[in-house]
This record gives C-alpha cells, structure tokens and sequence, in this order.
C-alpha cells in the first residue's frame, strides 16, 4: 500500500476496500434497471409494479433544495444501482458457504459473523452494498416468533406483513430520495416482533458500502406488534474513495397498541479527506409511526461520519397518548456539512414527545439542526420539549438551528430551549495543566457535552460511540 | 527544582515581567506576594504553558528548558498549577475529569491506570482527609461551584495528583477561614523533600498556616524583596508602598 493511503487509513481505519468480484446490474437510471433489480431478487409482481409506480413518480419530482449544504449536481444515469458479490447469485445458505473475504471484511470491521466469535446478545444483519450478507442469531430469535431477516427474504417468506406495511409509513410518492429509494431499494432489515414479546437481544445491522460508483439504497422496516418491545441499531462505514457516493436509505418503523420501538444509529460513513474531496451524501428517509395508542418510538443518532448528512428522523404520534423521542449527536469536522434534525408530528390526543439535538462543529464544517414541531388540531393534551446545543471548536465552523413549530391547538404545550457555546482556550489550557493532551481534551469536552445523547445508546454501543466521538474531532484544535 | 533566570514577559507589548530571577531547590516552599498588577498570575501562567505571551529569558524545570515542554508534558512531569480561576466544564463529571487527568499523568509515567473503582476508594480518602463534601464529584466540573468549593476541588486535585512542583495562584482569595484551613492542610500534608511550592498570595492570612521557607515580593515585575516569614509581617503592616 501507498505510503499516502496508510496515512489516510490512520485518520479513518474502515477505509479499506474489499477487491471481490461484483455482479452490477447495468449503469444508470431506467424501467430495465428496475426490472433487473427485482428480477434478480425473484420479486413477486405486486412489488414491481409498486417500484415502477415510485419510478414514474419520480420523473415529476425534483430533490429538496431547501437544505443549507449545497453539492454538484447527482448524475444519476452514472451510477449503478445494485451490485452484489457474484457468489451470491444463490444467496449461501450458510455461513460455511460464504465467501472468505467478506467474513474477513466483517472480521476487520470488528463485526465477526461466525459463531463462535459473535457479539454477546446482539443479533447481527450484515448488508454489503445491496445484498444482506449473514445475519446472525436467527433461531434463537425464531423461538420467541420475531422474525429478523433481510428485506429481500422477507419479501419472499412474509409477504403479507411487507405488503401491508412496506410505503405505509413513507408513501412512495413522499419526496426525491425517499421515492428514488422506492423505486431502486435493493436490501436491508425486516423486524417483526409479536404481541407481547419483548425482544430479548439487540438486533443491529451493519452497513457497508464497498463497490465504488455504486449507490445504497437500502430499505428497513420494523413492525412492533401490539404490547412488544425492541431495541435496534445500526451501524455503518465505507471505504475511502475520492468520488462522493450516495447512500438514500429509508427506514420504516410501525408500533402497534403499547409497543415500543428503540431504533439507534451510529453512522461513520467515509466523510471525505481532509480537503473536503469524497466522501458519502448520506440522505436517509426515517420515519415512525406511533399507530397504536400508549406506543413509543424512540430515535437515537450519533452522525460522525459522511461528506453530507441530510437526515430527520422522525414520529407521526397517530395513536393517543404515545410517545416520540429524538436524541441526536452531529458532528462535523474539515469540509463535513449536516442539516439534520426531527419532526414530530402530533395527532393524537396526549401525545408527547421530546427533543434533544447535540451538534458539534469544528473545521470548516457546518452543522444545522432543522426541526419541526408539528401539533394536530385533535392533539389536545400535547406536549413537546426540544432542547438544540451547539458547540463550536475553532472559528471557521458554523452552527445553525431552525426550528419550525406548528400548533393548531390551543391546549397543547410547546417548549424549545437552544444554547451555543464555544470551546475556549481556557478550557483547553486547564486540561492540558491536568495532563491532558489537546485531544483528549477536546474529547473529554464533546463527551461531556453529549452525554444526555450518549446515555440513550444501548450500552455495549455507548463506549465505542464515545471513542468515535473522540476520534471525529482528531486534528480539530491545534 | 525550578530555576528561573532573567525571565521577562510581555502581552501585546506591554511589558509585565521584567527579568525576574528566582530559584527553587526541591522541599522549598516560597511564596510570592505583591500588588495587584504586578506580575504574580502572569508569572503562574508562564510557568504552567499558557500561550499568548512574548517571552524572553531562561527556565529550567528539573534540568529541562521548560519552554520546550507542552503544557501537558510538563504536567506529566509534576508541575501543577492551582487556578486563580477553575473553569467550568459543562456536562462533564467532576469525578471523571479527575480520574482522566490522574490517568493522563499515571499512563506517562507507566504506571497502571485506575479503574473507576481503584480511583473512587482513594478519591473519597483524600476528600475525606481534606473535609471536602464528596457530593462535588458527582456534579459537573465546576458548574454551580460556589467561589471556595472550586479552590477546594483545586486542592483536592493537588492531592490526587501529588505534584512534584505546585504552583498555586491566589488560592486564598475569596476564602473563609474554614476553607483556608483545608487549601493550607492540603499544602502541609503533602510538603517533603522532593516537593516544592510556589504560594502566590495577596495576604499573611494564608502564610501564617503554610509558614513558607521564603518570600519574595513582586513589583513591576521583578523581585523586588526577599526573605523569611517577617518579611510577609512586615508587609501586613506597612503595605508595598516603603518597599
């Protein structure tokens, strides 16, 4: 390897790419690509007219511009829309069956698929580029009647539970993205959880995009049945490429009566070097819907990664008396852009939810939190705490917060706080009197700052967000 | 220990040290008083690295040129300073910001780092030897501090760390005569032979607990004075003016 990749490999260590044979479905953009994608997948037809449908839409759309970072025009007839290692033509139906160099991918991602070496209690959905890969602890999973699979398997084994809900939280005529994603989605993770059954392992997926020109487009959705709970994160990384690749992802999540669904993020894409060259657009489609009354869907992200960020995760509170959360931590560093946020979208009576938006700020980075608070005419009773702290480290960054609410009811109650600060000399200069060198001031800092963020995280995910944390701000003061 | 030789500093070319000399021998304890503008922080920030000053002059810190040392190095070589002004971390832990910084300093030594429970059972100790509230290692560092209870956490870091040099910036100011006592047992009790202080102070009050070895008086930035216990007497009575 290059002397100059070694050092690039140092500033972010999944930088390495897996040299496998691909099979690519053609480059570009058309009806054929479409047909090809879900020809390969043995797609029932009901979903092929359904994507045909997003993809006659999306020729009418045109993407958001509403958004603070700006980029050069997407080429999309330039990108291919599925890839997949060629020994998956048959997916394997075992992990003895799986090429050795996407076990030693996962190995080196710190992500190990065998048995004997997996994560305790975490179940684990592997995808890379548009095909899941393994997922792991399937059987004990099968005992309790959850199901946690690929979208791609699901669609062939549980027909009835995707088409009841796949689009139903994010129509196919929503916006650009999510619609493309309709249109073109190639896997990702299907949840379902029973009536009453509590999830007894983390479920996580790990995304990885390998193949270069190439989008991800993947597609989760998570049902939680009336009384059930489930925890799920997931966890994503690219290699180091100087062109900027697009990741459109949309996540559908339903809870039912009393269920609770905690659905965690920490997204470490490539963000580009430090010149602001690569680097992935990471424009995802999130989406909650509390339908059943007493539910609660709760979103923790940790953003560190990414050349754009572009993301809300967010709660339509339907059913009365649920519960939306969104707690988030952005971080930006050199050329890094964000604009990410929440909307919370109250129908039901009682309903409350609550925000709280970290966003860091270092470089020449620029970071905003774009937020929508939206309260129905029949949500009486309801409730939103939103709090947005910003922090600066340096004086070139820049931190914004635009928060938008909408109340159509007198008796709803709506609160925002939002402080910025700044890292001060004196606050480094006190650390460093106490031994600390200046990164793992500005760490000890930042970690502090987002602690009441950090603490959402499922706690076998937390020290690791905490040492990213760390790691995203290398090089920020000096 | 410290050696301090023709040392002048000045800040956006106003000069505020003007070739000060002193020498520190390891187990001395010196204090350094003078009226307000005459040096005595500057002199402080200086010896710990903080940046911002146009520096001319010599010092050597255990046989090393100091101004060759980060402010974290010289740190890692037991050089603390005791702020006029603790800042305030939001959100983070004072019982963390402790054991990070003891751990910081132990892991450049190559001594084994503490684990959270290691480092509870003696922090407790020292707070408790010190009579400070160890409720302050549960809030946030500084945040809310009352003026004594951030020269306390000072004192109680001072300790922790058990420093080779420590200087200490008007530790007294702004204290009752209960949270003097602790600032000066805290002083006391780590006193020895291979460990020196730097007392920077406006008063005797402080002194009369401590009983330094010398002291010197700062005006226009030199040493203008030096000598034992009487001379803070002297000071206490007659003010800076006949000096």
């Amino acid at each position: 390897m290059r002397e100059k990749e070694l050092e690039k490999l140092k500033e972010y260590k999944y930088g390495f790419s897996t040299d496998i044979e691909t099979i690519k479905a053609p480059k570009g953009l058309n009806e054929e690509v479409i047909k090809f994608i879900s020809k390969i997948k043995k797609e029932p037809k009901w979903l092929l007219d359904w994507r045909l449908k997003a993809y006659k839409r999306l020729k009418v759309l045109k993407e958001p511009n509403w958004q603070k970072p700006k980029y050069p025009k997407i080429n999309y007839q330039d990108l291919y829309y599925y890839s997949a290692p060629k020994s998956f033509k048959e997916k394997p139906k075992s992990l003895d069956e799986l090429d050795p160099k996407l076990l030693e991918t996962y190995k080196k991602l710190g992500i190990p698929l065998q048995e004997q070496k997996r994560l305790n209690n975490i179940a684990v959905d592997a995808v890379f580029d548009s095909v899941s890969v393994a997922t792991t602890f399937k059987e004990k999973l099968t005992e309790k009647g959850i199901i946690f699979c690929s979208i791609s398997e699901a669609i062939q084994k549980h027909p009835d539970l995707v088409k009841k809900y796949l689009g139903s939280v994010i129509p196919i005529t929503d916006h650009y993205f999510a619609t493309l994603n309709s249109a073109v989605f190639t896997d990702g993770s299907f949840v379902y959880i029973p009536e009453n059954v509590r999830c007894p392992m983390e479920l996580s997926t790990y995304f990885r995009i390998n193949a270069s020109q190439t989008g991800q487009f993947e597609r989760t959705l998570i049902i939680a049945d009336k009384g059930s709970y489930v925890s799920y994160l997931e966890g994503c990384t690219a290699p180091m490429r100087d062109e900027n690749q697009l990741h459109a992802a949309n996540v559908e999540l339903v809870a039912l009566d009393d269920a609770e669904i905690k659905y965690s993020t920490v997204q470490n894409w490539y963000p580009g070097d430090k010149d602001g060259k690569g680097g992935i657009y990471n424009f995802v489609t999130k989406r909650g819907l509390c339908k059943g009354k007493n539910s609660k869907i709760s979103w923790t992200q940790v953003e560190t990664g990414s050349a754009i960020t572009w993301k809300y995760p967010s709660c339509i509170l339907m059913g009365d008396n649920s519960i939306g959360e969104f707690y988030s931590i952005a971080i930006t560093n050199n050329y890094q852009k964000a604009d990410t946020g929440t909307k919370m979208t109250h129908l039901g009576k009682n309903t409350k939810s609550k925000i709280i938006s970290k966003g860091i700020s270092a470089g020449f980075a620029d970071n905003t939190y774009r937020g929508l608070v939206d309260i129905g005419r029949n949500a009486i009773n309801s409730r939103n705490y939103t709090q947005c702290d910003s922090l600066l480290i340096g004086n070139k960054c820049g931190a914004h917060t635009v928060p938008y609410i909408r109340n159509k009811n007198s008796l709803a109650n709506v609160e925002h706080e939002a402080t910025t600060s700044k890292i001060s000399d004196e606050q480094l200069f006190y650390c460093n009197q106490r031994g600390l060198n200046q990164e793992e001031a500005v760490s000890l800092i930042v970690n502090g700052f987002c602690k009441e963020v950090l603490q959402q995280l499922p706690m076998e995910f937390a020290v690791e967000a905490q040492k990213l944390v760390g790691i995203s701000l290398e090089g920020s003061v000096g | 220990m410290l050696n301090i030789h023709n040392l002048s500093a000045k800040i956006d070319k106003k000069s505020i040290l003007n070739g000060l000399s002193l020498k520190i021998k390891p187990g001395e304890v010196h204090a350094i008083m003078g009226p307000n503008g005459s040096g005595k922080s500057t002199l402080a920030n200086i010896l710990s690295g903080k940046k911002g000053y146009d520096i001319s002059g010599k010092v050597s810190y255990e046989n090393n040129d100091l101004f060759n040392l980060a402010i974290e190095e010289r740190a890692h070589k037991g050089l603390f300073l005791a702020f006029q002004y603790p800042l305030e971390i939001p959100g983070v832990n004072t019982s963390n910001f402790l054991k990070t910084s003891l751990n910081a300093i132990r892991k450049s030594k190559g001594q084994k780092e503490l684990d959270a429970l290691e480092f509870l059972k003696i922090v407790k100790k020292k707070a408790s030897e010190l009579k400070i509230d160890e409720k302050i290692l549960n809030r946030q560092l500084n945040v809310g501090f009352s003026g004594g209870e951030k020269k306390k956490n000072e004192i109680l870091q001072m300790s922790l760390i058990e420093p080779k040099m420590a200087i200490l910036d008007e530790t007294d100011s702004g204290l009752d005569i209960d949270a003097l006592k602790i600032v000066a047992k805290g002083v006391n009790a780590l006193r020895g032979k291979e460990r020196s202080f730097l007392i920077i102070t406006h008063y005797q009050r402080l002194l009369d607990y401590i009983k330094p070895d010398f002291v010197h008086v700062l005006m226009n930035g030199k040493i203008a004075k030096s000598g034992c216990m009487e001379l803070a007497e002297e000071l206490e009575k007659t003010g800076y003016e006949k000096i």
